[in-house]
């Protein structure tokens, strides 16, 4: 059988989606993301405009809260204590990999 | 049918009190949530134990799994006569079916259904995340990636199974480690009119012999000699375009970082990371009597103190 090449979609900067696009894909409702955007957890691209746009990569974070809310009963609150820090966690991780990158691998 | 024990999963005995699965359950997710948990197996212990708790924790579906009465996990069994029909589970055969996609059919599985306009139920295609190891060179050069994925899809009673997909995708260029990449429609199939699910990739990087990675830059080490780190020399460096020529200025220090710009990996759209040369001050370990002698004069007529500091209180 022949399988048909399949193009992916960049989750990263270089992509845009809009609130109701991001519901769909992360299976999150309009409204928890709002509640996360106001709490700060998830950041629009130009939070004064009027229809919020957001960076394709937020697809990963708002499917971790949807994950999150669903395993460990979350509320909206709690989601986003947990997204702040595991955006934290993971900009920690890409620094300490960075320095490691830097360190020399074999010192004879 | 094979039998899973969910009591055991949890560590719970089977007469279990409601409050108490979940408790444990909990306990268990904090542990090994592959979001939250740097276990190793984290997914497939999470993976077992959710399976335990969405079926014990639902009054319905606990009652129903009791019924199936206890055997060895593992071993192939035939729920009860009657089990069928007494829990309203529909008409299928048990013997390609799993334990999980057989209790998520009961009570809470149906949510995200809605009515296709000729009356069925429509559900919505199951979204999949998959990691995918790519090498360095595929990820400089872009690549194909080939998966056989079994992906839990609903039949056309809303059952779900897994369902082998052959899915070719495009890795493009630029996909460094950690990235995610988004195949659409490529998860299970939607039942009647419901959206395709998704399918997820989640890129790794084998380490590479050479090449250190850290977003798009690259870190490689320099060993260079001692007097070629106080005069200056032109060394070749490999980089993932081939090897370039380096000017090593005189007087470079050991830990040095000399970059080599736009040699790195390319950026999604346009650009790339640099490739960052570390300098590492190379002694040899075997000296011949010649070097030993070149040294020696070197030693006894050199002013150079590399601990003046010291002295001066460390400033």
């Amino acid at each position: 059988m022949r399988v048909e090449l399949t193009e992916v979609a960049w989750l990263d900067e270089t992509h845009e989606l809009s609130l109701a696009e991001l519901a769909q894909l992360s299976g999150l409702s309009e409204t928890e993301l709002r509640d996360l955007v106001d709490f700060g957890a998830i950041t629009p691209i130009d939070p004064s405009a009027a229809q919020r746009t957001f960076h394709a990569r937020h697809v990963v974070a708002a499917r971790v809260a949807r994950r999150l809310r669903h395993d460990f009963e979350l509320d909206v609150q709690g989601l986003a204590v947990a997204l702040t820090l595991l955006e934290r966690v993971h900009d920690l991780e890409a620094q300490l990999r960075e320095l490691r990158a830097q360190m020399p691998r074999r010192v004879r | 049918m094979k039998y899973k024990d969910y009591y055991s999963t949890l560590g719970l005995e089977r007469n279990a009190k409601a409050e108490d699965i979940k408790k444990t359950y909990r306990k268990l997710a904090r542990k090994y949530h592959p979001d939250v948990s740097k276990e190793p197996d984290a997914e497939e212990k999470f993976k077992e134990v959710s399976e335990a708790y969405e079926t014990l924790s639902n009054p319905e579906k606990r009652a129903a799994y009791d019924q199936l009465g206890s055997h060895r996990p593992g071993q192939d069994f035939q729920p009860p006569p009657n089990w069928q029909k007494e829990f309203s589970a529909g008409q299928f055969s048990f013997d390609d079916i799993d334990l999980s996609d057989l209790f998520a059919q009961f009570g809470g599985g149906r949510q995200r259904a809605g009515r296709a306009p000729d009356g069925k139920i429509s559900m919505p295609g199951q979204d999949f995340e998959v990691q995918v190891h790519i090498t360095l060179e595929n990820a400089y050069h872009g690549t194909e990636i080939e998966l056989d994925l079994a992906i839990p899809e609903y039949d056309e009673n809303g059952f779900l199974h897994r369902v082998p997909h052959k899915v070719k995708a495009r890795i493009p260029k630029g996909a460094t480690d950690g990235q995610r990449l988004r195949l659409p429609g490529k998860g299970g199939k939607g039942l009647n009119g419901g959206r395709d699910g998704d399918l997820y990739l989640d890129i790794v990087l084998h380490p590479h012999p050479l090449f250190r990675v850290s977003g798009h830059d690259l870190y490689l080490d320099l060993p260079l000699a001692p007097w070629e780190a106080v005069l200056g020399t032109t060394v070749e460096v490999p980089t993932p375009a081939g090897a370039v020529r380096l000017k090593v200025p005189a007087g470079t220090q050991a830990g040095q970082k000399l970059r080599l710009p736009k040699r790195g990996l390319p950026k999604p759209r346009s650009g790339e990371g640099d490739l960052y040369a570390i300098v590492q001050i190379t002694v040899p370990s075997v000296v011949g009597e010649k070097d030993s002698a070149l040294y020696k004069q070197l030693a006894d007529n050199s002013s150079f103190n590399p601990r003046g500091h010291f002295a001066a209180g460390g400033v």
